[in-house]
């Protein structure tokens, strides 16, 4: 079907090689923020396909366990905890389970190799992705929190807090998923190991500390999200210990830097085998 | 523009797990040596498992060879993989990563990621759409498109940000006519403005005549050979094809039609022929008159193909090679 033949191309093609063998000038350099700017976006937009899964389905299971929490639990600190931990959980679900899903999934149909054949630092792909999920948590958190303080009575006085926790706890969580997602062979095991940090985030986050024994409070304190729910809960009260707030979200912060340079390498890994 | 010399690799074997069988040790390119000139369109042909998409894997920096150099424009891509995404576009069998993003915003965001500021991205974008005639779909979600569609939209992708290479990896696979066309007037006006180069992976063979300039046919990750299409039609050029389409069964009492039985290829209702043009002519005369006649549906009587080519340079016979 071609017309053109080869040696009227321009710069006399064909014989071209052998009289030039000065490497060819490369295309642009990769550039981080550019490269990270356009991943973000693109993976924000995939909410208006994937609508229920990504914004909804969180939402409804953390407000359906504030319902059935309302039952056993009468205010005071309990009800914080369950407040916070529920919010916190939406976090979870979507940053830690739907993130490593994804990655695992993305992994195992090839799909990695659309951005390792791009001009794309490594970083770009993991934090953008990441970044997305995160924020695909936050209508949800938000929703999670405000009707959580009603069915509680609880103020929603420093409510804004929020605004530190979900980019905290989104980064810790979501650069655990993408880990997860990026390292496990198969996406099976990528889809489980989603669903247990998220059991994890469930069943650690929301019921009350108290009644927990020593062991289960151990793994409590290594959950990246314990720290996010104690942060969130901690403000409820007449008179906050901020400092201890921002103790708990320091924690949460660099976790999130640690998982999320873990996410990078294993991207890195996977992408060239 | 393309040199690859000694190009091996080799996938280890795995051992048998439950319900798994072990899989032995598999070469998948053995000693591949290629040489792609500038500004033409060079096709890997062969049928499934051949080692079309391990080549192509190791020449777009995704895997690391064994052994072996790849050199595109100067530059060594085992020892500096990234350096590939800077030379070319590839155009991979998965469209995974961009299944949830609209047609627009995928080949905006694959042009950017090109290192493309906004404003030529998204001009780029819409010429391309406009070239591939993907406008009326460019608010669509890749997933909701059927498949011809989708790759449509994939090879739009690719195009966004110019590139010397392009790396082609079945691109119209599902595709009707229609969209065929546009993709290789697209790829043919590139060629003729910018002089890109083109490496195009396939196992259609009625594509690989007509639009490749020279090929390499690959069988069990060798090269088995390397010329233009008509170059390697003729090594078979004292053949032709002949098939016979029976109504029902071939008529095995007529003693013509049961002394070929030894030499066809029978698949159905349909037997295949080669035979030497004098030969040729004597079947056909004589299942066109007498009493073959009765029994006979179809004929046809064909110069070579490059499937005849496969087969004849001894290819895994029968094993997937398309002629769509």
């Amino acid at each position: 079907m071609s017309v053109v033949p080869a040696d009227v191309l321009p710069g006399g093609a064909l014989g071209l090689d052998r009289a030039a063998p000065e490497p060819a000038e490369l295309g642009p350099r990769p550039r981080l923020w550019p490269a990270l700017t356009a991943v973000y976006r693109a993976q924000l937009s995939r909410a208006r396909v994937a609508r229920i899964p990504l914004l909804f389905v969180a939402t409804f299971q953390s407000v359906g366990i504030m319902i059935l929490m309302r039952g056993v639990v009468d205010g005071g600190g309990e009800a914080q905890a369950v407040v916070a931990g529920a919010s916190v959980l939406v976090v979870a679900f979507v940053a830690l389970n739907l993130l490593a899903q994804y990655f695992g999934q993305l992994r195992a149909s090839g799909g990695l190799d659309h951005y390792a054949t791009l001009p794309v630092p490594p970083a770009a792909v993991v934090l953008g992705a990441a970044g997305a999920y995160a924020s695909f948590t936050v209508p949800g958190t938000v929703v999670t929190a405000v009707f959580g303080c009603v069915l509680f009575g609880l103020p929603l006085a420093h409510l804004w807090i929020l605004a530190a926790v979900i980019p905290l706890a989104g980064a810790a969580l979501a650069g655990l998923g993408a880990a997860l997602g990026l390292l496990a062979p198969r996406p099976e095991l990528a889809t489980l190991l989603g669903q247990l940090g998220m059991s994890a985030a469930l069943l650690l986050g929301v019921l009350p500390p108290e009644r927990m024994p020593e062991a289960v409070r151990l793994a409590r304190d290594l959950l990246p999200s314990t720290y996010g729910v104690e942060a969130f809960t901690r403000t409820f009260g007449p008179h906050p210990d901020w400092a201890r707030v921002l103790g708990d979200l320091a924690v949460c912060g660099v976790v999130g830097v640690i998982s999320l340079t873990v996410a990078t390498w294993a991207y890195r890994r996977a992408a060239v085998r | 523009m393309c040199a690859v010399r000694g190009l091996t690799k080799t996938y280890p074997a795995a051992r048998g797990r439950r319900g798994v069988p072990a899989t032995p040790e598999v070469r998948a390119t053995n000693d591949v040596r290629l040489d792609i000139r500038r500004g033409e369109i060079f096709g890997l042909l062969g049928p499934n498992g051949a080692g079309k998409s391990t080549l192509v894997r190791q020449l777009t920096g995704l895997m690391r060879p064994d052994r072996g150099s790849v050199e595109i424009l100067g530059h060594d891509i085992v020892r500096h993989p990234e350096r590939a995404s800077r030379i070319l576009a590839y155009l991979g069998q998965e469209s995974s990563a961009l299944d949830e993003l609209t047609v627009s915003l995928a080949a905006e965001t694959t042009g950017r990621l090109r290192g493309l500021d906004v404003r030529s991205a998204r001009a780029e974008r819409d010429d391309v759409l406009d070239e591939l005639g993907l406008a009326p779909l460019a608010g669509r979600p890749l997933k909701k498109l059927s498949g011809g569609q989708r790759r449509l939209a994939c090879v739009a992708a690719a195009l966004v940000g110019e590139r010397p290479l392009l790396v082609l990896d079945e691109p119209t696979t599902g595709m009707d006519p229609v969209a065929r066309r546009a993709v290789w007037s697209a790829v043919d006006r590139r060629r003729a403005e910018r002089g890109t180069t083109v490496l195009l992976v396939t196992h259609n063979v009625i594509e690989a005549e007509t639009v490749l300039d020279r090929v390499a046919v690959l069988d069990r990750g060798t090269v088995i050979a390397c010329d233009s299409p008509s170059g390697l039609k003729e090594q078979v050029a004292g053949e032709v094809r002949v098939d016979l389409v029976w109504r029902e069964a071939a008529p095995l009492h007529v003693p013509e039609v049961a002394a070929l039985r030894d030499r066809v290829v029978e698949s159905g209702r349909r037997w295949t022929l080669r035979l030497a043009p004098e030969e040729a002519r004597t079947v056909v005369a004589t299942v066109t008159g007498g009493a073959a006649f009765a029994a006979l549906d179809d004929f046809t009587l064909a110069t070579p193909s490059l499937e005849d080519v496969y087969l004849a340079l001894g290819g895994a016979v029968r094993q997937g090679l398309v002629k769509a």
